[in-house]
């Protein structure tokens, strides 16, 4: 059920939160011991919290499930690694600190790959986790507990964090919408930092007008993360029924080359067409430095993972190896030991890159050609309102298709991770379902893009095309 | 650009990571694999154009300088792998003159 059905339930007075949370225990205990999608959940703070929920609040009594890379007072935070097994919050994210004051219940740790690293949560230290459409399949990711807890109905909503496509393209994967905000319109304070410069947190729901209910609570401005603009935070929920007629929404051709699914295509042209019959005017455009995205991210985001997770030093927290030689066996083994392949594979990637030698030819070129890319979308705004196109080029792959080819995995975040480059919203929501490689009516996503800022037009959009 | 080769125990060292046999031989050509993808970014003209850090930086975002409460000792400490006397404990780090 969505947020918004649920509101009107407990305005109604037909349920409570403490019912609504006893129903979601019970759908957990029956269902996610095959989807694997929490790592853990606390029943019994949520249903203290619950006993005082004020229903006047927008999310009041509403459970929301929380990635395991953000930070809830008490509750474990692990990353989906075996260097944080043990860790609990000291303290509360600004998102979560928002969520409350919205009246709504962190409920569950969801799964993920570690650290955020990875696009099928495949890269997990803890658990698998299965896609509720066909459980020999991948969830996406890195949220991917996220996703499936949604699309399982195990979670009313969830937040998950984007970095490069992680709450966009398992929303794909797992048919439920997935919000990924501006560059700066959520705080990170207490987000557990991957990429600095590309994270951000977002909602996953069952509907585009809960994802816009989410973002309403957690967006705007935090003296904690200077990162985080302090540019008024619009209504997001007044226009979301506005429509489509007579806005331009571009369609990249060099999104609809080669390398797309057939089924993937189909589903998404059927979407492109549907807003047209609303009214849109779909007009042709070009983003030309598509092909250099992978290359750019894949040298600036695990620069800057190297460079944040330098704080795993086995010293404060986290993870010790046992009997160190001296202070550098102590930093080296506990890495070592707590993290996984994924991660050792960024950590190394990131710390070349920067290295002296190398860090013009790859860190500082890597920069520049992100700002072609940037402008790339810059140009495409100025004629068109917004821009459609797949999430990623094929539907749900396999469990374990791809764990010696890191590139091939890499190549296929082609559609999402330049949003984060440009710092722009974007959006996935479920556009149909195809057949793929022996699995059968695997759902289809439908990305759309706007200018930064731009989330208001986006769910409005994203609302025509869902409805 | 030219990469051909990157000594993955060299830079596991800088990133103190101990990495096995095993895994340098794994990584080798993995990484080996990404750089050359990454090598395409060489053939692009990137003259006159300014890196891109952040996008839609903030720049010199001060918020008020007013005390308030922090987190506790205790809540600081709750997570650290080996404490005493109100302070984590690490392996010796200075040998005796």
């Amino acid at each position: 059920m969505t947020i918004t059905t649920l509101r009107r339930q407990l305005l109604a007075g037909e349920t409570t939160p403490a019912a609504i949370l006893g129903k979601l225990a019970g759908e957990i205990s029956a269902r996610d011991g095959q989807t694997g999608a929490y790592l853990s959940h606390n029943l019994e703070s949520a249903l203290a919290e619950a006993a005082n929920a004020d229903l006047s609040l927008p999310l009041g009594g509403i459970p929301i499930a929380i990635k395991d890379n953000i930070n809830v007072l008490g509750q474990p935070c692990t990353c989906g690694s075996k260097f944080l097994e043990n860790f609990i919050s000291p303290y509360d994210a600004t998102v979560i600190r928002k969520l409350r004051a919205a009246g709504a219940i962190p409920f569950g740790r969801m799964n993920q790959d570690e650290f955020a690293m990875g696009s099928s949560t495949e890269n997990s230290a803890l658990q698998t986790t299965r896609n509720p459409h066909d459980p020999a399949r991948i969830p996406g990711g890195s949220s991917g507990g996220s996703a499936a807890a949604v699309a399982d109905l195990t979670a009313i909503a969830a937040l998950g964090s984007d970095t490069g496509g992680s709450i966009r393209q398992p929303a794909s994967h797992c048919g439920v919408v997935g919000l990924k905000p501006s560059y700066g319109r959520v705080s990170r304070y207490g987000l557990v930092a991957f990429a600095s410069s590309l994270d951000q947190i977002g909602p996953l729901a069952q509907s585009v007008e809960d994802a816009a209910l989410i973002l309403q609570a957690i967006a705007g401005g935090d003296p904690l993360d200077s990162t985080c603009l302090d540019a008024p935070v619009p209504d997001y929920l007044s226009g979301l029924n506005d429509g489509v007629k007579g806005l331009k929404l571009g369609i990249p051709k060099e999104y609809f080359g080669e390398g797309i699914d057939p089924g993937v295509r189909k589903n998404v042209e059927a979407a492109i067409q549907k807003l047209a019959a609303q009214g849109a005017e779909i007009v042709e455009i070009s983003l030309p430095h598509t092909e250099h995205a992978v290359a750019t991210y894949y040298v600036i985001a695990p620069a800057e993972a190297s460079s944040n997770l330098s704080r795993f030093d086995g010293i404060r927290y986290g993870h010790r190896a046992a009997n160190p030689a001296d202070i550098l066996d102590l930093y080296k083994k506990s890495r070592e030991e707590g993290f996984g392949p994924e991660v050792k594979r960024r950590i190394i990637l990131g710390t070349y890159v920067l290295s002296s030698g190398y860090y013009d030819a790859y860190y500082s070129r890597a920069q520049k050609v992100r700002t072609l890319i940037r402008r790339d979308f810059e140009n495409a705004f100025q004629q068109v309102d917004a821009i459609l196109s797949p999430v990623a080029p094929s539907p749900a792959r396999k469990i374990g298709g791809f764990s010696d080819d890191p590139l091939h995995e890499y190549l296929s975040d082609i559609f999402t991770l330049a949003a984060n480059l440009a710092g722009i919203p974007g959006i996935s929501i479920p556009c149909g379902r195809t057949d793929f490689d022996g699995g059968k009516n695997l759902p289809v996503g439908l990305q759309i893009l706007a200018p930064h800022l731009g989330e208001a037009k986006l769910l409005q959009i994203a609302k025509a095309a869902e409805a | 650009m030219s990469h051909s080769h990157i000594d993955v125990r060299y830079v596991a060292n800088l990133a103190r990571l101990e990495l096995t046999d095993e895994e340098v031989a794994t990584f080798q050509p993995q990484l080996e694999a990404i750089l050359s993808h990454v090598e395409a970014l060489s053939k692009l003209d990137v003259s006159g154009i300014e890196p891109t850090a952040h996008a839609g930086a903030v720049f010199g975002k001060m918020r008020d300088d007013t005390p308030h409460e922090s987190l506790s000792q205790a809540a600081m400490l709750q997570n650290a792998p080996d404490q005493a006397q109100g302070q984590i404990r690490v392996p010796k780090v200075v040998t005796d003159a």
